[in-house]
């Protein structure tokens, strides 16, 4: 397997990468997750204004294999979705930290950013998940 | 083979000539004037075409059809058992074929009922049963409305059910549309349910109780299932048995004995009745004493007058389809039991389980098995370790071109690249050999001729299906 993890990014331990700018954070999913999940043909999104405790469900994220829930990583309000993957969600396989982001959530408690894992400990995780 | 494959609706209309329908015998009646004109319409592009066609175009189909009259089909969960033709006899006597729910007189279908509902007591152990339920997800959801009412009526605020990863998809699902939240339990590694987990669950107070295969999915016999259904008990849950997987335990083992409350029987699988092309099913519903007035209306009782409906009672969940259910599937059934008796069902349980052990010891020669312990009626192994990134989906369609039906795959979740495999009883040692052997030949063309297995299937009329442009871009309507 050649997936990336892009160190500049944050992890949760359901998949999610996190990108901070100030209290926006971008989310997604990981490599290894779409990589896990396969053809991924239906992304249900969150709807903007929504706010969650960091563990809810955000929405679901559909493939040919299975269906799989998205978590929010932190606790926020969505800002922003990427309305393209409902219409392209191969973007979430092709390009999962890039055209593939899925929404901008602006977060309520930055002390929940210290939670999230780094991306050696993020590796580690999933090494240990394959064997 | 020829793929033409032009629907019926494409193939013309006013063309019938030389239909053997013989000339009408009684006075012609105009439907024009019959039928009021509101109820006329004149654009009704039905098939129109001389016999010789339809028959040719529907033998055309069932010959690209496979079914268990074709060969194995080792799906597992679904039980895909031979059907005896003896049960299509008898569902089709006039005495059951032309009757009506509606007539004066039904003591013979009611007494059919009445007593296949007596066998199946037996069977179980459970004390009362409905028939209504048209199958086996529709009969959960039946248990559970029933385990939501018996909460309410005790004014208990119980909105939580706990269900293993290891169960039926449909387990979740049917929980979640009565109106309950799912707590997924993750098996040990012996592909059992946890009691620690299971008790704090309980200890939490909103938890009304647990759904529960046994055996699972895996094809494992819980052997803590006492002590699991013990711990519900004691924190006043109740429990209820998905019975999609009661073929090996015929006889054997009764879900009431193991302590459960609520079962759904799957009358279409272990009681031998046609499935896979849209059934129609029968997922019949048992309860204990304590619940039987929580039964969908109307139930039959018997009085000294004969069989009798009992109409409403406080405690019913209320009707949950009309009339008594798929009674077509409930003569077969009952025809079914009849046939085999105590013993021959016994006998049903204990092959299905040597079926599918003797596949198991063979096929873990070559094919990975997660959980590798002696099974009941199927068991599950994974691509793991297959040469040449071959998958799951490569091989179950690489079975289809030796003429055999795939597994059940990738399902459990729990196992990756899952293959779940259930032969039934019904099949011969023969049967069994030949499919071992087509599953050797399989990992041997992944390690020498990979692409082979990466386009299959070559020999159907129809070739490897793009399942994620089917996904992406469903077309659902021409």
């Amino acid at each position: 397997m050649d997936l990336k993890f892009p160190a500049d990014l944050k992890y949760a331990p359901t998949h999610e990468w996190v990108r901070m700018d100030g209290d926006m954070a971008t989310v997604g999913i990981s490599d290894y997750a779409q990589h896990k999940l396969g053809d991924i043909v239906y992304v249900e999104l969150p709807a903007i204004g929504v706010v969650l405790e960091k563990g809810s469900v955000a929405g679901e994220i559909e493939s040919v294999k299975a269906v799989s829930e998205l978590f929010f990583p932190l606790t926020g309000e969505v800002i922003e979705i990427n309305e393209n993957i409902a219409d392209n969600p191969a973007f979430v396989n092709s390009s999962p930290y890039g055209e593939g982001w899925i929404m901008k959530i602006k977060i309520s408690n930055p002390d929940e950013i210290k939670n999230l894992l780094s991306v050696e400990i993020y590796q580690e995780m999933i090494e240990k998940e394959e064997d | 083979m020829t793929s033409n494959l032009t629907l019926i609706f494409n193939k013309g209309t006013k063309r019938s000539q030389h239909n053997f329908i013989p000339e009408m015998d009684i006075d012609k009646v105009d439907l024009l004037e019959i039928i009021p004109s509101f109820f006329q319409r004149e654009d009704l592009p039905l098939p129109d075409i001389p016999e010789v066609e339809i028959v040719r175009h529907y033998t055309e189909l069932s010959r690209r059809n496979y079914g268990i009259d074709s060969g194995i089909y080792p799906l597992g969960s679904c039980t895909m058992k031979y059907n005896p033709k003896i049960n299509e006899v008898i569902a089709r006597l006039p005495a059951f074929s032309q009757i009506h729910p509606l007539q004066e007189e039904n003591q013979g279908a009611l007494e059919l009922m009445h007593h296949l509902s007596e066998m199946l007591r037996e069977i179980t152990g459970m004390d009362g049963f409905t028939f209504q339920p048209a199958a086996g997800a529709h009969g959960e959801l039946t248990g559970i409305l029933i385990m939501k009412k018996y909460f309410e009526n005790k004014n208990l605020k119980k909105n939580k059910i706990l269900v293993p990863d290891s169960a039926h998809g449909t387990n979740p699902s049917s929980a979640k549309m009565a109106g309950f939240s799912i707590i997924e339990v993750r098996s040990n590694d012996m592909g059992e349910v946890p009691l620690d987990h299971i008790e704090f669950a309980m200890q939490q107070g909103d938890v009304a109780g647990i759904m529960l295969t046994n055996p699972n999915t895996l094809g494992i016999f819980d052997r803590q299932i006492k002590d699991i259904t013990n711990i519900i008990h004691k924190y006043g849950g109740l429990c209820y048995y998905d019975g999609a997987n009661l073929n090996p335990m015929l006889g054997i083992c009764r879900p009431k004995d193991m302590g459960f409350d609520i079962v759904h029987l799957n009358l279409h699988k272990t009681f031998s009745t046609p499935h896979g092309g849209g059934g129609p099913g029968s997922g019949p519903v048992g309860v204990t004493k304590e619940l039987i007035s929580y039964l969908p209306d109307p139930s039959i009782i018997a009085t000294e007058q004969g069989f009798v409906c009992r109409e409403k009672t406080n405690n019913s969940i209320g009707r949950i389809k009309c009339f008594w259910g798929n009674f077509g599937v409930i003569i077969r059934a009952y025809a079914y039991i009849l046939a085999l008796g105590a013993e021959g069902l016994k006998r049903v349980g204990q092959i299905s389980v040597l079926n599918a052990n003797y596949l198991r010891v063979f096929l873990k020669e070559k094919y990975h098995l997660p959980y590798d312990r002696i099974c009941q009626h199927e068991f599950v192994l994974s691509d793991r370790g297959i040469e040449n990134n071959v998958t799951t989906e490569d091989i179950a369609k690489r079975i289809l071109d030796y003429g055999l039906y795939a597994p059940t795959i990738y399902f459990p979740l729990i196992v990756k690249g899952a293959m779940m495999i259930e032969p039934t009883e019904t099949e011969s040692k023969a049967s069994l050999d030949n499919f071992i052997d087509v599953m050797n030949n399989i990992y041997n063309e992944a390690k020498t001729n990979p692409e082979l297995l990466k386009n299959a299937p070559l020999n159907t009329p129809v070739k490897r299906l793009d399942a994620v442009l089917a996904a992406r871009n469903p077309i659902l309507k021409e």
